[in-house]
């Protein structure tokens, strides 16, 4: 089994430094593209590969590329941004891969912005990852001594310079657009699109925004091709996957493995099954705003389309295991005081909403809770739901609510019928 | 009135001055100065510079949204506005460590309940709070992005992870 994206990271130990990534075939692909590659070329072979983000929306990164004015008369500075806020609770695979090969993302980033021909490009990396932050700076300045940043790139004629931003924690940071305000020194709320940031993003010029782990992707597909990358998976989607497994299990860890692996093979195999004494109750499969599901779709592979198929998201890919100790109703008012906390607060519904529906579930934790708070929890999943709201964060914070009401309601009824937690003794 | 209110105004603007020529220190100036240098306007740099002034001073005081407003050429309102929006920036005093408690799900899940408890035994505050001897404040967090090993705290920069309660003691006692 191929681990492109992992195969030379061992957590505990350092990572590479230019001259091992080197050895090991690390900015071959740059060598390759800026040799004989125009950027168009490795726009249409990332677009083949069939390469979904990884940021959790799962979008296609070849047709994203493919809206960049790329004339003569494009606007520029054109910029790349390495989203490396990972925020969504729950989630941890970006931080292996910026701690365990920083080299790896400098060389997909490069690639990238040589494929939209990017003259700038930053990491926006989350505050808390303080050791990421302390190689980036050092893995940066390693390639620019190389040649591999700065002027006249190997000789190609292609310019890039590379920021490390470190971020002052706040969710909204990694909604692209908010991520764009963020960087410019504003608060992080969310612009409308269209105008999509490919035409009009940082400073209004044309951005790509993409996760670590997509960009970690383009030198391994740039180096073995589209027939390689697609060959990687178990599934319809291309690729290999960073999995996570947090809660009660035997082994909570972050794996890479083909690209649709069941959840009963992520919790029974590689996180070592549940903790004695726990049963699975539910799993949110890839961060805190994805949709429950349950023991029946143990079954489901983790890709785009199963996942979907089966009611959620891939989201991130990092599980949220939730064991048959705990209380459903106090791990739902746990996300949505989260959420609540990390409106941005420009439009109504949720900088509303979301504080009345925490209110809501807590009265309903503790035992005060009634069946008109029900509907209301209901009705809120509605009014906060997709196309109500300015960004994706309020639709997010309803995936687990609206699935929480669905499969755990006897336990949301308990809490009313007994008024107290069942789950406490 | 109206010479009044302009008289308000100038002092105002002498207080704006005053602040930008002696508030902030040459080492914070020269840092902001960097940051400036690698955007195309100025207010673009003014997180960066919170950053700056909070590191040397530990908390963004009103003195200093004030100077750092007319350092960037901006309105004290407009800084603040930035200042509140971020989790990290502190416009209230805190302690000489900062005590972050991962609170979100899989630390929940693993309780991270329990370590809160206990850091409240121990410390006699709460969260927001910081110790009568000026040495912690406690504040809550979202997840650190170490879900694996929750449950999971940050002191400055350190990062605790596979917590359990006996393990605070000893690293409590690191700082001081
Ligand atoms: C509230 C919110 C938070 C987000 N946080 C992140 C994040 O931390 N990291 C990330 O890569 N994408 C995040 N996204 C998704 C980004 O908006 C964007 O879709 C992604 O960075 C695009 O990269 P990709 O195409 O490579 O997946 C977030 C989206 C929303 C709505
Ligand atoms: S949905 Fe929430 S986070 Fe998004 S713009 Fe509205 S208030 Fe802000
Ligand atoms: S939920 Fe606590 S570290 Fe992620």
């Amino acid at each position: 089994m191929e681990r492109p994206l992992t195969q030379y990271i061992h957590p505990g130990c350092p990572p590479f430094d230019l001259r091992e990534y080197q050895m090991t075939g690390g900015y071959a692909a740059l060598q390759k593209a800026l040799g004989s590659m125009t950027p168009k070329e490795v726009q249409q072979l990332v677009k083949d590969s069939g390469l979904k983000g990884r940021g959790g929306a799962g979008f296609s990164t070849g047709v994203k590329w493919g809206v960049v004015p790329m004339d003569d008369h494009a606007p520029h500075p054109k910029y790349l941004i390495a989203n490396a806020d990972e925020m969504e609770p729950g989630t941890f695979k970006d931080r292996l891969l910026l701690e365990g090969n920083p080299h790896q993302l400098i060389e997909g980033m490069i690639l990238s912005a040589y494929a939209i021909q990017a003259e700038v490009s930053f990491i926006f990396l989350r505050w808390a990852y303080k050791k990421a932050a302390q190689l980036l700076r050092k893995s940066i300045h390693e390639a620019y001594v190389a040649g591999f940043l700065g002027k006249n790139i190997l000789g190609s004629g292609f310019n890039l310079e590379m920021h490390l931003h470190t971020g002052v924690g706040r969710y909204m940071c990694g909604e692209e657009t908010a991520l764009l305000n963020a960087l410019e020194g504003r608060r992080a709320t969310p612009r409308a699109k269209p105008p999509y940031p490919q035409l009009s993003g940082l400073y209004g010029k044309p951005t790509i925004v993409n996760n670590v782990e997509t960009l970690c992707n383009i030198p391994h597909i740039v180096n073995n091709g589209v027939d390689w990358f697609k060959g990687l998976s178990n599934s319809e989607d291309s690729g290999t996957k960073l999995y996570g497994v947090s809660g009660k299990v035997n082994k909570p860890g972050c794996w890479e493995l083909p690209m649709g692996v069941t959840i009963r093979e992520l919790i029974e195999e590689y996180a070592g099954g549940m903790k004695n004494g726990y049963q699975l109750k539910g799993v949110l499969p890839g961060g805190a705003s994805t949709d429950f599901l349950t023991t029946e779709h143990l079954d489901v592979k983790m890709d785009f389309t199963d996942v979907a198929k089966a009611g959620s998201r891939l989201g991130t890919g990092t599980m949220v295991v939730m064991d048959d100790a705990t209380c459903p109703v106090g791990f739902v008012h746990n996300l949505q005081h989260f959420f609540a906390q990390e409106s941005c607060g420009l439009c109504t519904p949720c900088r509303e909403g979301l504080p009345w529906v925490e209110k809501m579930l807590l009265s309903l934790e503790q035992g005060s809770g009634t069946e008109q708070d029900m509907e209301l929890l209901e009705m809120h999943t509605h009014m906060l739901g997709p196309g109500n709201t300015f960004c994706a964060l309020a639709p997010g914070a309803m995936e687990p609510l609206q699935s929480a009401l669905k499969y755990f309601k006897d336990d949301f009824e308990k809490h009313i019928s007994l008024h107290r937690c069942p789950y406490t003794a | 009135m109206i010479s009044q209110k302009i008289n308000k105004e100038v002092s105002k603007q002498d207080n704006t001055a005053k602040y930008q020529q002696h508030y902030l220190t040459d080492m914070e100036r020269q840092f902001i100065d960097h940051e400036v240098s690698l955007v195309p306007h100025k207010s673009a740099a003014v997180i960066e510079a919170l950053k700056i002034v909070q590191r040397q001073r530990g908390w963004i005081s009103d003195e200093s949204v004030s100077a750092i407003a007319a350092y960037l050429q901006m309105s004290p309102a407009e800084v603040d506005s930035v200042a509140t929006f971020y989790n990290l920036i502190f416009r209230k005093p805190v302690g000489r460590h900062v005590i972050l408690v991962c609170d979100s799900i899989s630390c929940y899940v693993m309780k991270y309940g329990e370590i809160y408890k206990a850091l409240q035994e121990k410390l006699h505050i709460q969260f927001g709070e910081t110790t009568s001897d000026q040495c912690f404040t406690l504040l809550p967090n979202a997840c650190l992005g170490c879900c694996d090993h929750a449950p999971a705290l940050m002191i400055d920069n350190d990062l605790y992870k596979d917590l359990t309660v006996e393990m605070l003691e000893s690293i409590l006692k690191q700082y001081t």
